[in-house]
């Protein structure tokens, strides 16, 4: 029997009658098209399917879809607003933190998440909050310059 | 045993020439619509570029069609078309800065096709750090005869000698009078040009570059910020299935049986089952997998022989006959010549490329036509693989390639693209195969396991005395050495297919980062036993003055001090050559003895690349050389039990991670005599005996096995 979710999905009401113990990770990639979640390990150690739930970063391949009823979710896709890009998007372009940009959208709102509840990072306090998202090619030390960019220009505004 | 029944030690990983089918150009131009096209033909520019790079017979050898091409649209808009693909390493931001650069047009007005086997030239495949220098000539001379023919279409409009004329920002102007120009826009309005270049295209001078040698920061930048960029799995058709498929226990194990009632009685499923091919298909991802696990099925798996410690021991036992790459001298007198001498063997693992990005395809077969969105480093392999498992020509198969989320060499073959298509054939609805991480650990063609054994000497002077080198299983790529030793040999072994247990290939700078690891670590035991300064060592043992100065290069950047080793600065030193590429660090990393855990906390790259095209983007391979070798040095390595490989996501398999992340700090050498060397793989090579002098300089322990865990370090220590 499918179970009515309903949310907050990147500003917009959502209200989805599915089977409520599917994988967030899934309804978002199939049912909901949103594709910039990506698929990198399924278990929760790589992050690269990191959405923002409650404004906090949280590994979406781990939550069912009822675990988000009455929530607010954010994906990479909504991250801009008005069509101008979040201060660490555009970081990370002038960094260029990213190369096969596959762990980039679960990096981001990681980083996100990181300077809403510590808008000031040192360089340790990137690293263990940037820790447990994988990136393979190997763009950390830009990752972690983009971050502190954005934590300037920001100066703890989200 | 015949020569096929060895691995291809160069590990080129390209399939046969029979893969390859000659574009028909009438067929290219009626698809591809107006506009002036320039063929470039194969010509010595390129041929001797990717040659020289890959020197070893056995190969397909290039097509002798066209191999590059590009074409001016009606509104003055450039698009490169290109087999090559991106994932991550950059060609497209530095393959339109090159073709901007020749042709004399704004960067902005270059658009770029890659990977798309119905509308690019055949391409042998992304691999080897051949985009830049293999496909980048050609791109330039296409670029550069492009020119050519629009400054005598605009001598023509413009009624001017074209010797008068001069182009500059997609146009082309009257020198004496600036009024009278014509935009490369309305020269190639409604016409349909297409040459082969007879000579070889006169390129600009370095010296003159405006647009390439320019630092560009990526152009995918917002897309992948954004998550608008779309990789294979990303991509959407209607009516699209999802499937899982069922995969034995360990490679060898053959299925004895399979009941799928209680996944058929799932609502929604399908199942496809051809001899052992089972799949579950729904139009859910996780509802396939889901009911992929109520399958019982049976397996008959092989007995394990080989394992991840004794696999050493069978590999050098299983091996062919030594391949003499370069000897002279005499090794008998290099042995009496010297004052100390030093055999050891070094042994580097099973290692994943454990991309971020997993295996991924969507097929669409409609009518007599196959489309195929792959994840792959091999548009034009796959397409041949596609066409024999589906039974369709190959000119009847289209592989599109969207972004790649990583390869390092792991995204060469290509079983998830001729998975989709079968279930594509099999079901008649889109396929989506997307493999899992364990199936991705599973399937992964490792980069081989590999032994290599140095016998070697220095005189009284410390001076290098003799050199002999036998590389088990890494293959060639960097096991020549390039030092001034007078008696020396360097051997090479492969040896059965069914060597490995699994599947091996290439995995970023093949080879190389066995054959430098052990290298490396040689001279640097060889420096310390002399009692000389690891640097002053090479240098008093080097005469290629390319090599000289790029580890000059990086003592001058890092601030070296001599000292003779160990020092208990915790200081080491690498260098090689990959690629066509120079390359030498200096690390500064401690050692917890305790724990034996290793941490990198500062490095100096140094690299000769020739020709710089994007100097930004130059630096990012660098560093993510730096950062991905920190892994293959210090965590990663597979184990296994004869085909079950034992690793099967990250809990076990560990990836560098921010923390170990030391600064990085990089050096591109200014050599613009010499033409656009390899990037994405080089620097990657010196990570193995970067830190394993390193640690020796720190602690006086040495590490002849790779990698480095906590395990090994400390039973190092405990021998000093």
């Amino acid at each position: 029997m499918p179970d009515t979710i309903s949310f907050k999905l990147n500003d917009k009401p959502v209200q989805l009658d599915v089977d409520g113990n599917r994988p967030l990770l899934w309804v978002l990639r199939t049912d909901l098209g949103l594709t910039g979640t990506k698929y990198g390990c399924g278990v929760g150690f790589c992050g690269s399917c990191t959405v923002l739930i409650n404004q906090r970063a949280t590994r979406s391949c781990l939550l069912k879809i009822k675990d988000v009823n009455g929530k607010e979710l954010v994906t990479i896709e909504g991250l801009a607003q008005n069509g101008k890009l979040h201060p660490l998007q555009k970081a990370f372009m002038d960094h260029d933190g990213m190369q096969c940009g596959f762990c980039t959208p679960g990096m981001i709102l990681t980083g996100v998440s990181l300077l809403k509840f510590n808008p000031q990072p040192t360089e340790k306090e990137i690293h263990s909050g940037l820790e447990n998202n994988f990136c393979r090619c190997g763009a950390h030390v830009r990752i972690v310059q983009a971050v502190q960019q954005a934590a300037a220009e920001m100066k703890g505004a989200i | 045993m015949t020569t096929k029944d060895y691995l291809a030690l160069d590990f080129t990983d390209i399939r046969g020439i029979e893969d390859f089918y000659s574009s028909n150009r009438r067929d290219f131009l009626k698809r591809a619509g107006g506009g002036i096209f320039i063929f470039v033909a194969l010509n010595d520019l390129l041929f001797g570029q990717e040659e020289a790079a890959r020197p070893r017979g056995g190969r397909p050898g290039l097509p002798t069609d066209f191999n590059a091409f590009l074409k001016i649209g009606e509104d003055g808009h450039v698009t490169c078309f290109t087999g090559k693909i991106e994932m991550g390493q950059g060609p497209i931001t530095s393959l339109p800065q090159m073709l901007a650069e020749e042709l004399d047009t704004p960067l902005d007005t270059v658009s770029i096709v890659m990977g798309d086997t119905d509308l690019c030239p055949w391409d042998q495949g992304t691999f080897g750090s051949m985009t830049t220098r293999g496909f980048g000539p050609s791109l330039r001379a296409a670029a550069a005869e492009a020119k050519g023919v629009l400054l005598e279409l605009a001598a023509d409009a413009l009624k001017v000698p074209q010797t008068q004329l001069v182009a500059k920002d997609g146009v082309i102007s009257d020198q004496q009078d600036a009024k009278n120009r014509i935009t490369y826009g309305q020269l190639a309005k409604g016409q349909t040009i297409g040459r082969h270049l007879q000579t070889k295209p006169a390129l600009k001078d370095p010296a003159q570059f405006k647009i390439a040698g320019q630092s560009h920061t990526r152009r995918d930048g917002e897309d992948k910020v954004t998550g608008k960029a779309h990789y294979s799995a990303d991509i959407r058709l209607p009516g699209m299935l999802y499937a899982k498929i069922l995969r034995p226990p360990a490679h060898g194990a053959t299925l004895k049986s399979a009941d799928t009632s209680a996944a058929k009685a799932v609502a929604g499923v399908q199942i496809v089952q051809d001899g052992d091919f089972v799949a579950v298909l729904h139009e859910f991802p996780d509802v396939a997998e889901d009911a992929l696990g109520k399958i019982k099925a049976e397996f008959d798996t092989p007995a394990a022989t080989v394992d991840d410690k004794n696999i050493y021991d069978h590999l050098t036992s299983v091996a062919a006959a030594a391949r003499v790459l370069k000897q002279g001298g005499n090794l008998d007198e290099g042995q009496q010549s010297a004052a100390k001498k030093f055999e050891q063997t070094y042994l580097t693992p099973y290692i994943a490329h454990s991309a971020m990005e997993t295996h991924a395809a969507l097929a669409q077969i409609e009518g007599d036509k196959a489309t195929v969105w792959a994840s792959t480093q091999n548009p034009f392999g796959a397409r041949g693989e596609i066409a024999q498992a589906i039974g369709f020509p190959a000119e009847k198969v289209r592989v599109i390639t969207p972004f790649v989320g990583g390869g390092f060499g792991g995204k060469t073959f290509n079983l998830q693209a001729t998975e989709a298509a079968r279930l594509a054939k099999a079901t008649g609805k889109p396929v989506q195969v997307m493999w899992s991480r364990e199936e991705e650990f599973f399937y992964d063609t490792f980069r081989p396991a590999a032994v290599v054994k140095i016998n070697s000497g220095v005189d009284a002077a410390g001076k290098m005395a003799f050199w002999d080198y036998d590389v088990y299983f890494a293959g060639d790529r960097g096991a020549q050495q390039f030092y001034t030793v007078p008696n020396h040999r360097t051997a090479s072994r492969g040896g059965p297919a069914n060597a490995h247990p699994f599947g091996t290939g290439a995995w970023r700078a093949p080879g190389n980062s066995t054959n430098t690891f052990a290298r490396e670590s040689q001279i640097d035991i060889m420096a310390a036993a002399a009692g000389i300064d690891p640097v002053e060592f090479r240098l008093n043992n080097l005469s290629d003055p390319q090599m000289i100065r790029v580890l000059k290069a990086a003592a001058d950047k890092f601030g070296w001090t001599p000292a003779k080793a160990p020092s208990k600065r915790g200081l080491g030193v690498a260098c090689g050559i990959d690629a066509g590429t120079y390359v030498a660090a200096i690390a500064e990393l401690a050692v917890d003895t305790a724990k034996g855990t290793v941490q990198m906390k500062r490095v100096v790259c140094a690299q000769d690349m020739g020709v710089v095209i994007n100097p930004e983007g130059a630096t990012i391979q660098l560093e993510g050389c730096v950062t991905m070798g920190l892994g293959y040095a210090l965590t990663e390595e597979i184990h296994f039990k004869g085909g079950q490989v034992l690793d099967t996501n990250y809990d076990s398999y560990e990836l560098p991670l921010f923390s170990w992340v030391p600064k990085i700090e990089t050096v591109l050498i200014e050599n613009n005599t010499t033409p656009p060397q390899g990037g994405g793989e080089p620097s990657i090579i010196l990570m193995g005996a970067l830190l394993a002098n390193g640690v020796y300089d720190a602690t006086g322990a040495r590490l002849f096995q790779l990698p480095m865990t906590p395990e090994r370090v400390k039973a190092a220590l405990q021998k000093v």
